[in-house]
């Protein structure tokens, strides 16, 4: 079966020989080796990115595929990455206070360390106590445990009840704005339990490596978001191909006589809608630590739009075209608004990248919904027919 | 004989329009039915109500030995049951080929865990040839459906009808844009699969219809106007009335 399955989709593994060459390519040139040719924040950079391109082929699985526009899986991204911070910020923080009771001639009580921690943490939305929802914060196997739960239950009933009254289209986009949205307002309150707009900071710190340098920890991560990537790809690469493939994409082409044909239609949708959060909210916890920050202005609404342009863009309906997009667009941006692209004097106005990179992105998103409907991805379309 | 489907008493209203009026059909387990009328008769929405996709606002579809309505169950459930559709204008999954086509019509378990387990095995494989030799697709299997001519995808969807193993099949003017000889060969699937089920056949081709040789049951404004053989319904004066003399006019 597995053999099998590889033996059609030979583009799979391209595609992870191609992530295996870059991931050991970068990891000989950082720090850690001490070749030193790629710095420790482009590390983190590319592991970043990688976790986008995770991300993307989720997003490309239920759009490209399912064509279900669902403007919304960001949030499933920021969940994870939530889930995973409030360990690391807890654990870190616990780490710190007891460091500082350690002089001290009576060894505190488990309460007063606790009111420590709660106020290292809570102080700057004006509070000390901890909410229920950080109930398991100690638990770096619960809160793991959440990264999955929780975009996964969230998507579930969500979905449930959109997919159940046959809300698609444009309306179920609007829909799962709304949600991010919503979720996005939520978190940006001070009492919400999640430090408001400060969100949760100095994720870099991992607890109990204390001694690490970023250079190894970035590469540390870096390795895990390529084997996360590859093992996304290969699991997503699986579900599209056969027959649950072919519903899928059936669903896509025309819903209507997939249910004539007696395929429950509905059950499909929540399957590859829910799966794909949980891909997210994985990309999501993977992301924020090489990050360092995650605060409720990551899952506004423009981030879920932001990941259906790169998929868009890399051409959807491919999972190889998710990944380019995504890799692309997303590195691309950073080299614009990070300063790297030089200014343009036109004498009478002077074009300044970091304001105009989104025009720029705007026009070429129009450009290859018009012009080019199957992204760079299709590019390949045109090498293979040359070939053959 | 029992019957295998029972409309009875079945109204639709569209916006104040009576599309479907107190109308009442049954349908043995196996016969081969045309269904004739002028547009509008309500034929298409016979279908719609039968398969699931409109409610009748009053009336009673019974189905099977068991008796169960079909009413309260969606398209999908209702296809699960047994009754297969094919569409009017063909309506085959375009983006892909002519093999996966016929492997996700298929009977076959419909839950999306069997889906995602599905391995092809041997006897699959031998069914999807089958029916493709049935349907002269042999060579296309690994074309992509949108490729095909609209004769082909014509026949790919009654394969994929077949597929299905229906007890029930409504096809919907299946003759549209065939040439005498692929309609010939129409009318031998339909007669040959209506040995072992029902077989109901909405069609305007009264050419085609007389070859079916079957019974007749005439619609006229969402009610049946005559039922009998061809000849029978053909010499009935009302019929002649709405729908050839409309026909002529």
């Amino acid at each position: 079966m597995r053999k099998s399955f590889l033996a059609e989709n030979p583009s799979v593994l391209w595609f992870i020989a191609i992530l295996a060459v870059f991931t050991i390519v970068v990891t000989l040139l950082s720090e850690v080796t001490g070749v030193d040719l790629i710095s420790t924040s482009f590390v983190k950079t590319l592991g970043k990115t990688l976790c986008l391109c995770l991300v993307a082929i989720a997003m490309d699985v239920v759009w490209g595929y399912c064509g279900i526009l669902s403007l919304g899986h960001f949030a499933f991204f920021g969940i994870g990455g939530y889930a995973v911070g409030m360990w690391l910020m807890y654990a870190r923080t616990e780490g710190i206070v007891i460091e500082s009771f350690a002089g001290q001639p009576i060894p505190p009580t488990p309460q007063e360390v606790s009111d420590a921690i709660g106020n290292q943490i809570f102080g700057v939305v004006g509070s000390s106590e901890f909410p229920w929802i950080w109930g398991f914060a100690d638990s770096l196997l619960l809160q793991l445990l959440m990264v999955v739960l929780v975009p996964g239950l969230l998507a579930l009933v969500f979905g449930w009840l959109a997919f159940r009254s046959r809300v698609t289209g444009v309306y179920l986009s609007i829909l799962t704005q709304a949600m991010t949205l919503a979720l996005a307002l939520y978190l940006f309150q001070n009492d919400s339990g999640l430090r408001g707009n400060n969100g949760l900071s100095g994720l870099q710190n991992i607890p109990g490596f204390e001694d690490a340098s970023q250079a190894s920890i970035s590469v540390v991560f870096f390795i895990a978001s390529a084997v996360a990537l590859a093992a996304g790809y290969v699991f997503f690469a699986w579900i599209v191909s056969g027959k649950m493939g072919s519903v899928i994409k059936g669903i896509r082409d025309n819903e209507a006589r997939v249910r004539f044909l007696g395929y429950h239609v509905e059950s499909y949708k929540l399957f590859v809608f829910t799966t794909t959060a949980v891909v997210a909210g994985i990309a999501g916890a993977l992301y924020y630590p090489q990050a360092g920050i995650i605060n409720p202005g990551e899952i506004a609404p423009i981030a879920s739009i932001y990941l259906a342009v790169w998929v868009a863009i890399g051409g959807r309906g491919r999972l190889y075209g998710a990944v380019i997009g995504a890799a692309f667009v997303s590195l691309l941006s950073s080299w614009f608004t990070g300063g790297g692209a030089p200014n343009i004097n036109l004498g009478f106005y002077v074009i300044q990248w970091t304001d105009w990179w989104l025009v720029l992105l705007g026009f070429s998103f129009v450009a290859v919904t018009l012009f080019f409907p199957k992204g760079i991805g299709g590019l390949f379309d045109l090498l293979v027919r040359k070939q053959s | 004989m029992s019957m295998l489907l029972e409309v009875s008493g079945v109204t639709v209203t569209f916006d104040g329009f009576r599309a479907i009026n107190n109308l009442s059909i049954n349908f043995a387990p196996t016969e081969l039915r045309a269904i004739i009328g002028p547009n509008g008769a309500g034929k298409t929405t016979f279908m719609d109500i039968v398969t699931g996709k409109t409610k009748p606002d009053t009336g009673h579809v019974i189905w099977g030995e068991r008796n169960i309505s079909l009413l309260g169950m969606s398209e999908s459930q209702i296809a699960r049951e047994g009754i297969g559709r094919k569409f009017q204008k063909p309506t085959v999954f375009e983006a892909q080929t002519v093999r996966q086509n016929l492997a996700m019509a298929l009977k076959n378990p419909r839950g999306p865990f069997a889906v995602l387990m599905h391995k092809k095995t041997g006897s699959n494989a031998e069914r999807i040839e089958d029916i493709a030799g049935q349907v002269g697709l042999s060579d296309s299997l690994t074309r992509v459906a949108g490729e095909l001519s609209h004769g082909q995808k014509q026949w790919l969807e009654i394969g994929m009808l077949l597929a299905q193993e229906p007890r029930l099949m409504l096809v919907d003017e299946p003759a549209a844009g065939m040439t005498p000889e692929e309609r010939e060969k129409t009318t031998d699937i339909l007669k040959e699969a209506a040995k072992t089920r029902a077989v109901v056949v909405v069609e305007h081709d009264m050419e085609f219809v007389r070859r079916l040789d079957c019974k007749v049951t005439v619609l006229h404004e969402g009610a049946v106007l005559a039922e009998g053989s061809l000849d029978h319904v053909t010499s009935n004066q009302t019929v002649i009335d709405v729908y050839l003399g409309r026909a002529h006019a």
